[in-house]
């Protein structure tokens, strides 16, 4: 079975958000309101637990030529987000019932009929994708459409996607396509064309990439994002220091004190 | 516009000479200039903030809120005596002190062996599921080393008290003294980690304000435990033992160093622990933990008789409040954290 990963090409999204749509009704999300955020035309904000696939709606100054607007408007970047699938996955490693698996493709998976809800996953992801279910109880998060790519087909957003902004296929073939994209949008002048995909931090790479064009914290992308793991040493040190000092400390106080009852 | 104005017929507003003038202004400033500047024209909220390298994405934070409840910092309040506890009365036991502290460090840590589970599975979103924390062992996950150490001591804790009880009621008999200091022996071992693995908890998460002090949180919640539990036991009628007092004295030493570290360290993720209101909780629990039990014991070493007593007593008093405000403030702070998108995103204030 081969490892599969998503291709998300900021500079093909149009912002339609079918892949939102189609997101909610391949996997049955329940909607969330129709609530105006006030600040821009992204009403959904974040992904989060109701929601695996988010369009980010960036809004620039105006820049000719960026995005095809007219000089005196602002222009508009849109990206699908979507949650990363890290190699080193913080929620996965810190899972403490195994509701979340490593599948055969690759991707990070939530078994539902086993997560408890401990809400350990929330708090060790690093780009603040899974979240508990207030009325559910259970986190949720993207499936990476596992039902899908069991049943060989791609994930909905990717099919639903007009502009194949949103590419899904073999992680390596990705990659190299990603490369060969940014290289094209280079040639056309955008040289602020990137691919975000954090291989050289704690993350250890995605298998769900960005080509996003200028500072990836506009997308709110973290520029060094961190896998909760690398902490683990330090502080099972300092648990492992506070124990003896709590039983050599005891043993001591109770040996220097002279009152001894009676058996 | 105000709901109140709305008083006229149909729901509208009344006219008056006010708001006559002030349409006549309007038209003048539109004859003279071409355009009226007010904030009525403008939509609400604007001007809009727009996303950049500088401003984040619109502000939305990046990182997940905890979303814990209020068992949760409650649990590790109670874990952490409990665990301390646990230590104290075993090696009071092997170094032959006071029986009946033995006895009610014992019971200390079986109520906590009682409580924790009940607090953790309260809080899950799915408490019926909480065997599913026993079909693996993780050791990279905190949660799950801490969910097997947390049914061991519970196991262990609650099974000496249980024998300590059977051999005072029935006297002694083998099994009964078998089950007495297997369990105790094992509520050592489990309480000792029991009693800090909280601060690997929430050491090890993507949260900066918890990670930045992945070294320090268990030392530090192991201290707050000590302090508690220590202060618990002498107000349970111990108020007179010399050991609880030192074991006292060294936590509010520690927790006096703990609150000067936070207030020294200057960096933009440890900003919960200073402001808003989980830096004041931050530091109310630091001088309830830390200067003020050390205080009081001090005057209390110094006077002589009752008054003595008294001032040991409120020391105990103000370490116990002091370690579950401390608790309650470092979730505090852990929230705090997760809605500071500028920590995560590399945006320095200013810059």
């Amino acid at each position: 079975m081969s490892v599969t990963a998503f291709l998300t090409d900021s500079t093909l999204c149009i912002g339609c958000k079918a892949c939102e749509v189609a997101c909610k009704e391949w996997n049955g999300i329940a909607g969330d309101g129709l609530e105006w955020s006030g600040f821009s035309y992204d009403n959904t904000g974040a992904v989060g637990h109701s929601t695996w696939r988010h369009v980010k709606f960036v809004e620039n100054p105006p820049q000719p030529g960026f995005g095809g607007n007219a000089p005196e408007f602002p222009s508009w970047s849109f990206s699908s987000d979507v949650c990363k699938h890290c190699e080193n996955a913080g929620c996965l490693e810190g899972c403490p019932t195994g509701a979340l698996v490593r599948t055969e493709f690759g991707g990070v998976f939530l078994q539902p009929d086993i997560c408890n809800g401990c809400g350990y996953c929330v708090v060790t992801c690093p780009f603040g994708v899974v979240q508990r279910n207030p009325a559910d109880g259970r986190a949720f998060k993207c499936t990476f459409c596992y039902d899908r790519q069991k049943a060989g087909q791609i994930p909905a957003c990717a099919k639903a996607c007009p502009t194949e902004s949103i590419q899904f296929g073999e992680i390596s073939e990705l990659r190299s396509r990603a490369r060969e994209r940014v290289a094209e949008l280079h040639g056309r002048g955008m040289n602020d064309a990137a691919i975000y995909d954090p291989l050289d931090t704690s993350v250890g790479g995605t298998h769900a990439f960005v080509i996003l064009r200028g500072d990836p914290r506009s997308y709110n992308l973290p520029p060094r994002p961190e896998a909760p793991m690398v902490h683990l040493k330090k502080s099972w040190t300092s648990s492992a220091v506070a124990a003896a000092f709590l039983l050599g400390g005891t043993l001591l106080a109770f040996l220097a004190d002279g009152e001894r009852g009676q058996r | 516009m105000s709901p109140e104005t709305f008083r006229g017929p149909g729901g509208g507003r009344i006219p008056d000479a006010l708001s006559e003038q002030r349409l006549l202004e309007i038209r003048r400033e539109a004859e003279l200039r071409q355009e009226v500047k007010a904030a009525g024209i403008r939509p609400p909220g604007a001007p809009f903030p727009k996303a950049s390298p500088e401003t984040g994405y619109y502000g939305i934070p990046l990182l997940k809120e905890p979303q814990w409840s209020y068992e949760i910092p409650l649990y590790f309040f109670v874990g952490g005596v409990a665990g301390a506890a646990a230590v104290m009365g075993a090696i009071a036991d092997y170094t032959g002190a006071d029986r009946k502290l033995v006895r009610d460090a014992r019971w200390i840590a079986a109520a906590g062996a009682v409580l924790s589970p009940a607090l953790l599975v309260a809080d899950l979103g799915r408490p019926e599921r909480f065997l599913a924390m026993m079909r693996v062992f993780k050791l990279r996950s905190p949660m799950s080393v801490g969910a097997w150490t947390m049914m061991g001591f519970s196991g262990a804790a609650a099974a000496t008290a249980l024998a300590g009880f059977l051999r005072e009621r029935y006297g002694p008999s083998l099994p009964v003294r078998v089950m007495e200091n297997a369990g105790q022996a094992l509520s050592l071992g489990f309480g000792l980690p029991f009693s800090n693995y909280t601060g690997v908890l929430i050491g090890a998460t993507a949260i900066p304000v918890w990670n930045e002090n992945a070294g320090n949180l268990p030392i530090h919640f192991a201290a707050s435990g000590v302090g508690a539990a220590a202060s618990l036991l002498e107000l349970a009628g111990h108020q007179k033992n010399r050991a609880l007092n030192a074991l006292a004295l060294g936590a509010a030493l520690f927790e006096c160093w703990e609150g000067w570290r936070i207030e020294g360290r200057q960096m933009p993720g440890l900003d919960p622990l200073k402001h808003g209101s989980s830096g004041w909780m931050i530091r109310a629990g630091g001088v309830l933990s830390g200067p003020l039990p050390l205080l009081l014991r001090g005057l209390s070493a110094a006077s002589k008789g009752e008054r003595s007593q008294r001032l040991r007593r409120w020391a105990g008093v103000s370490a116990l409040a002091g370690s579950l405000i401390t608790r309650i403030a470092w979730l505090q702070a852990g929230h705090a954290s997760a809605r500071d998108w500028r920590v995560p995103l590399e945006v320095r204030p200013g810059s």
